[in-house]
C-alpha cells in the first residue's frame, strides 16, 4: 500500500523511512515523498489510475497550504484519504481539516506510535 | 617783606589746625566712599580760603589747578573703571546666559538622541514582534528532528545488539552507519536550532555589530523562513510562495550579519505585505465577479555575485508603489500602513545599514505589477 508524505521539510523522509523500516522492508508498505503541495499534485496526476491510497501532509507549507492541498485532493481523487500533520494543534486548523474532509489530524512532534497503529488500520493488520 | 612772612606762617599753622577738624567741615565736593586724605585737604582748603578771605598767589593757583587736573583725570578714570566693571559684568551675565542656553540645547540634543535610540529599539522589538512566531515554528522544527532522530538511534542501537548477538556483524555495521547519519542529522538540526537562537539574539543587540564573514545566502534564507512562519502563524489566511534564487559562487561576505538580516527581514516584511494587500483586493474583486482568483502571491529573494559587489534582490509581485510616494519611503516615519501597523522605520534603518556597509539599496517598482528592492554590497 502506497502513501504519500508531503512536507518541506526534507529531512521528514529519512526520518520515516527509518521509523518504519520494519514495515517498508516487509513491503507492507512504500513511501513517497513530496515537498510541496504543486509537487504532491504532479505526483498524483502523472499517475493514472493513482497509486497512492492515503496521503499524510504537513498544513504549513509555503506556497499550497495543507488544508489548500486536501481540498484538491478531496475534488480530484476522492478515493484517496488524506490526514493532516501540523504544528499548530490548534482548533481552527483541526475543524478546517475535519470539516474539509480530512481522515486524521496528527500534531508534531509526531507521535509515531500513534501513527503507526493508524497505519496499521488502514493496511488491515 | 616780613608781613607776608606772617601770613604765610599763619596759613601754615591754620592749614596744619584744618587736619584736626576735617570731619566737622561741611564737604565742597562729594565726598567719595573711598575719599582719600588729598580730596579732604582740599576742601578744607577752599574753606581756608573763604576764611582768610583771599590774597591769592599765583603758586597757590598753579597748585589748585593742578589738584583740579589731577582730580578730573582721577574721576575720569574712575568712570572708566566703573564702565569696564559695567562691561565686565553684563559679559559675565551674557555668558551666564550663554551657558544656560547651551545647557538647554544640550539637554534637549541628549533627549533627541535617547529619543532616537528608543524609536530604534522599539523598531526593532517590534520586528522581533513579528518573528516570534516564526522563531517558534523553526526552532520547533529542528527540536522534533532532534527528538525524533534521536529516539530512532535508540532503537536501532538495540537492534544493532541483537544483530551482533546473533553475530551478523555485516547488518550490524549497516546498522551502525544509519545511527552515524541520524547523529549527523541531530547535530545539523541543533545548530539549526541555536542559529536562530543567536540570530534573535543579535537581532535584538544594539547597532555595536562587528563585521564577521558570513554566507549571505543561508542568512537571507533563514530570515525568509522566519518571516515567512512569523506572518503565517499570525495571520493564516496569508499564504505565499516563495521563490529563490542563490548564487553558490558568493561564498563568505564581510558584513555585520544581524544588520544586514533586519534590512533582508524588512524588506521581505514588506514583500509579504505588499502581495498579501493585493491578494485580499483581488478576492474581493473575484467575489463580486463569482470567479476564483487567479493572482498567486510570491516572493522571489535572490543574491548574485557581480564583480566586486554582490547583489542581494527581493521581489514582489504585489500592486507596486504608487509614483506619488516612491521618493518619500526612505524617509524616516514615513508608512502606507494603516496607523498603528508600521512604524516607518524599516526602510530609512535599511538604508542607513546598507549605506554603513558601503552598498547601495534602491528600488524598481511597476504600479500594479510589483516591486523589487535590491543592494549591492561590496565584498
Amino acid at each position: 500500500m502506497k502513501f504519500l508524505i508531503v512536507d518541506d521539510e526534507k529531512d521528514v523522509e529519512l526520518l520515516f523511512r527509518q521509523k518504519f523500516r520494519k514495515e517498508l522492508k516487509s513491503g507492507k508498505i512504500t513511501f513517497e515523498f513530496a515537498f510541496s503541495g504543486n509537487e504532491a499534485l504532479e505526483y498524483l496526476r502523472s499517475r493514472q489510475p493513482p497509486e497512492v491510497m492515503y496521503i499524510f501532509s504537513d498544513i504549513n507549507m509555503p506556497g499550497m497550504t495543507g488544508l489548500e492541498l486536501l481540498d484538491k485532493v478531496r475534488n480530484e481523487f476522492p478515493q484517496i484519504q488524506v490526514s493532516m500533520i501540523s504544528a499548530y494543534g490548534d482548533t481552527e486548523n483541526y475543524d478546517r481539516a475535519i470539516n474539509s474532509g480530512a481522515k486524521g489530524f496528527f500534531v508534531k512532534p509526531i507521535d509515531f506510535e500513534s501513527l503507526k497503529e493508524e497505519l496499521d488500520k488502514i493496511v488491515g493488520y | 617783606m616780613k608781613y607776608i612772612f606772617f601770613i604765610f606762617f599763619a596759613i601754615v599753622l591754620l592749614r596744619s589746625d584744618s587736619f584736626s577738624q576735617v570731619h566737622q567741615l561741611p564737604p565742597v565736593y562729594e565726598i567719595r566712599s573711598d575719599t582719600s586724605a588729598v580730596q579732604v585737604v582740599d576742601s578744607s582748603f577752599w574753606q581756608l580760603l573763604e576764611d582768610t578771605d583771599g590774597k591769592w598767589s599765583f603758586e597757590r593757583l598753579r597748585e589748585e589747578n593742578m589738584r583740579q587736573a589731577i582730580m578730573n583725570e582721577r574721576l575720569a578714570r574712575e568712570n572708566e573703571l566703573e564702565k569696564i566693571e559695567l562691561i565686565e559684568k553684563q559679559k559675565k551675565e551674557l555668558e551666564a546666559q550663554v551657558a544656560e542656553r547651551t545647557n538647554d540645547l544640550r539637554r534637549s540634543l541628549e533627549d533627541l538622541k535617547s529619543t532616537q535610540a528608543q524609536l530604534i529599539q522599539s523598531e526593532k522589538m517590534a520586528s522581533l514582534g513579528e518573528l516570534t512566531a516564526g522563531i517558534a515554528h523553526e526552532i520547533q522544527n529542528p527540536l522534533n528532528f532532534v527528538n525524533n532522530f534521536s529516539e530512532v538511534n535508540k532503537e536501532l542501537l538495540s537492534e544493532m545488539k541483537d544483530e551482533m548477538d546473533k553475530g551478523n556483524i555485516d547488518d550490524a555495521k549497516e546498522i551502525a552507519n544509519d545511527v552515524i547519519a541520524n547523529e549527523e542529522k541531530i547535530n545539523h538540526h541543533g545548530k539549526r536550532a541555536d542559529a536562530i537562537v543567536k540570530g534573535m539574539l543579535q537581532h535584538n543587540r544594539s547597532n555595536n555589530g562587528v563585521k564577521e564573514p558570513t554566507d549571505i545566502n543561508s542568512l537571507a534564507d533563514e530570515y525568509l523562513r522566519l518571516a515567512y512562519h512569523g506572518l503565517r502563524a499570525k495571520d493564516k489566511s496569508f499564504n505565499a510562495t516563495l521563490d529563490t534564487d542563490y548564487d553558490e559562487t558568493i561564498g563568505n561576505i564581510n558584513i555585520v550579519p544581524q544588520d544586514i538580516g533586519r534590512v533582508i527581514l524588512n524588506l521581505i516584511t514588506n514583500a509579504f505585505y505588499a502581495v498579501d494587500e493585493k491578494k485580499k483586493a483581488s478576492l474581493e474583486k473575484s467575489s463580486l465577479q463569482n470567479l476564483t482568483s487567479q493572482y498567486e502571491p510570491t516572493i522571489l529573494v535572490s543574491t548574485k555575485k557581480i564583480g566586486n559587489k554582490v547583489e542581494i534582490k527581493v521581489a514582489d509581485n504585489g500592486n507596486g508603489i504608487h509614483q506619488k510616494v516612491l521618493d518619500k519611503i526612505f524617509q524616516p516615519f514615513f508608512t502606507t500602513k494603516p496607523s498603528g501597523q508600521g512604524t516607518g522605520l524599516g526602510l530609512s534603518l535599511s538604508y542607513d545599514i546598507v549605506k554603513a556597509h558601503g552598498g547601495k539599496l534602491k528600488v524598481e517598482t511597476i504600479e500594479g505589477e510589483g516591486t523589487e528592492f535590491i543592494f549591492l554590497l561590496p565584498i
